[in-house]
């Protein structure tokens, strides 16, 4: 998989799931149920869940058990590659916590990549 | 990993509990999540963090709640570029005001006195030799004789005169001054009152031969406004000398020597006076002399005042008038007798931070690298993408300024720098850069070597606080060994001048049938002769 010590400069290639997670509404805000880590204007070398030390991409390091995003089928330690259409491998941390938490939007679909996809489509091959 | 995680971990470990804290808060009490709470959160992250030891798998995480979250950093996260030194830039600024608000009144009144007289001068100049042709018409009109072509000739030649005239005191006097003197510029007074002089004394002889007498001679009048005119063009003329091509020849060599850190430069200057030098000197000190820096300063007057603080000296024998004598010789002995270590101090500590700074610069030019490969010019057949993806340069700099950020901001609080660098300067001069497609070592050599200080913001100038400090008057001439101090607010240039050493060239003539060489035997070998 090329996500592993990726060349800056090239382009991604990934195998990616869809992962459409429903907001769950209380009163007035709009639950989630994961948090995410990393950004551009992280430190990668912290990353537990990363491969490549070096990757400043947006993963997800909890997932809350009986949330919309666990039901929706994200596992802890995926890397979001987008989210509604918006890039997340090149965002700061900031960013990709506003086009995930916007009011506007009841539903967001992420397209997350993670190392046991490879290994499973390499397999069904 | 870094060394100066000391202090900072302390600060991480107490947000670090206060984190998890909120956390369990949170968990329990979610309908009680405030606006307040995430200013909150988020004036937390203004806080420098380095790395934490052993932190928890999870560590401090950002949780999708909504809008309620909390700030996530895998340990370090940007921060705003604060300089250590605002203290003492502050009182600075306080200086500076108040030089202003002093300076600004007693300038402007001189400034516009020269401006004034100026004016009053050049009026007067260029009326005179019309007012000499056009008053005999005015005041007998039926008795001038009138002239042909010869007249005609003049008149077109007196006009064309005085547009030359015209253009050339534009050309010379009219532009935007650049610096104001202390005293008066004693040459250009000179030639103000010369002008002066001879338009006086040419209107006294108009006003007792012409116009007392009421001359018909329209031809010699016509022929007195074109001697004036010629006059004024010849002093024009002396000025152009005086003022610009004296000093053009150089004679002396000025050493220019700032008192802080000891930089040095040389420059070859002409017959001036010492204001004058000054200010060229001074246009030469803001392109050439590295930007005055006192943060590297610190680590001089720290083993200075060590130095002081080392010994104490007590009087044994009770009251005396030399004790003080005394005791000072009896500190240099100590002093001398005591094995100082502190040359070694610094020969480590200056090892130690070279190798930091180079470790520094190498993950700061990685990042700046990595960070170029992300932005590329948008090509012609891709006109048709959204409107979101398209940026302009701004937008662009903007973009992949938060990747290099943190490896920038370390390497510039290393090299001490961080004082002169803000964050929309380091964001403008990177999208000055993706608009002329600079590579990243371009783009990184404003911040790797200090420039001068032109190239940093306008608060660094200080372009209104320097003083000339001089034993001689300030508008005589320079001399070999004159010495004189330029100085600002907390730094001073010392000057000295030198003449340029007169040279004897002499001739020797060769002529070029004269080059003949034989090669050189390394060996000889006697060869026994063979009888």
């Amino acid at each position: 998989m090329s996500q592993t010590f990726h060349i800056p400069g090239q382009p991604i290639t990934a195998y990616v799931q869809r992962i459409e997670i429903k907001k769950l509404r209380e009163g007035s805000n709009l639950i989630l149920g994961f948090s995410i880590g990393g950004g551009i204007d992280q430190d990668p070398g912290q990353n537990p869940f990363s491969e490549d030390k070096t990757d400043k991409g947006i993963y997800v390091t909890r997932v809350t058990p009986g949330g919309p995003a666990e039901d929706a089928g994200l596992i802890m330690g995926d890397k979001i590659m987008q989210v509604n259409g918006w890039d997340m491998t090149m965002v700061t941390h900031d960013q990709a916590r506003k086009k995930l938490t916007k009011k506007s939007e009841d539903v967001v679909r992420l397209l997350v990549t993670r190392k046991s996809l490879e290994d499973a489509v390499r397999k069904s091959m | 990993m870094d060394t100066e995680s000391t202090y900072s971990e302390y600060s991480h470990y107490s947000r670090g509990s206060r984190g998890s804290h909120r956390h369990s808060e949170r968990s329990r009490e979610r309908h009680s999540k405030t606006r307040s709470k995430d200013s909150s959160s988020r004036s937390e992250k203004a806080v420098t963090i380095n790395a934490p030891p052993a932190e928890p798998l999870l560590g401090d995480q950002s949780t999708i709640q909504g809008e309620e979250t909390q700030d996530d950093n895998w340990g370090e996260t940007t921060t705003a570029v604060t300089g250590t030194s605002e203290h003492s830039l502050s009182q600075e600024d306080i200086v500076r005001i108040t030089k202003d608000l002093e300076d600004s009144v007693g300038l402007g009144c001189r400034r516009y006195l020269a401006l004034s007289v100026g004016i009053v001068l050049g009026l007067l100049v260029f009326i005179t030799p019309l007012a000499f042709l056009v008053l005999p018409h005015l005041l007998w009109p039926e008795r001038v004789k009138p002239c042909g072509t010869a007249c005609e000739g003049l008149f077109i030649s007196v006009a064309f005169k005085l547009l030359i005239l015209l253009l050339a005191t534009w050309a010379l006097f009219l532009r935007p001054s650049r610096a104001s003197m202390p005293r008066i510029f004693v040459f250009r007074a000179l030639l103000a009152l010369l002008v002066l002089l001879l338009v006086v004394s040419y209107w006294l002889f108009y006003g007792v031969r012409i116009l007392d007498s009421q001359d018909e001679n329209y031809q010699g009048i016509v022929q007195y406004a074109v001697s004036l005119v010629d006059a004024l063009l010849f002093i024009h003329y002396l000025a152009i000398v005086l003022l610009e091509l004296r000093q053009l020849q150089p004679c002396f060599s000025i050493c220019v020597l700032r008192s802080t850190d000891g930089e040095i430069r040389h420059y070859n200057l002409g017959h001036l006076s010492i204001q004058r030098a000054a200010i060229a000197i001074l246009e030469h000190y803001y392109k050439d002399f590295p930007v005055h820096n006192p943060a590297l300063l610190t680590a001089a007057k720290s083993r200075a005042a060590k130095h002081l603080a080392g010994l104490k000296v007590y009087n044994v024998d009770g009251p005396g008038n030399n004790a003080t004598a005394g005791q000072s010789r009896a500190m240099i002995a100590a002093a001398a007798r005591r094995r100082d270590t502190s040359h070694n101090e610094l020969y480590y500590e200056e090892a130690d931070h070279e190798r930091r700074v180079r470790k520094r610069k190498a993950r700061l030019v990685v990042a700046v690298e990595e960070a170029f490969t992300h932005v590329r010019r948008m090509q012609e057949e891709e006109l048709k993408k959204p409107p979101g993806e398209v940026m302009d340069p701004r937008e662009a700099a903007q973009a992949i300024f938060p990747s290099m950020a943190r490896a920038l901001q370390k390497y510039l609080r290393t090299t001490r720098q961080q004082h002169l660098h803000s964050m929309e300067s380091i964001q403008k001069h990177l999208a000055f850069c993706i608009t002329n497609n600079m590579s990243p070592k371009a783009f990184l050599e404003s911040y790797l070597t200090a420039g001068p200080t032109l190239q940093y913001g306008r608060e660094r100038w200080m372009a209104g606080q320097w003083t000339l400090v001089s034993e001689a008057s300030v508008t005589s001439n320079l001399r070999d060994g004159t010495v004189f101090t330029l100085k600002c607010i907390d730094f001073s240039l010392v000057i000295t001048a030198k003449s340029i050493p007169y040279i004897k060239l002499s001739e020797e003539f060769i002529d070029p049938k004269s080059h003949k060489f034989v090669l050189r035997l390394q060996s000889e070998t006697s060869v026994p002769r063979i009888l």
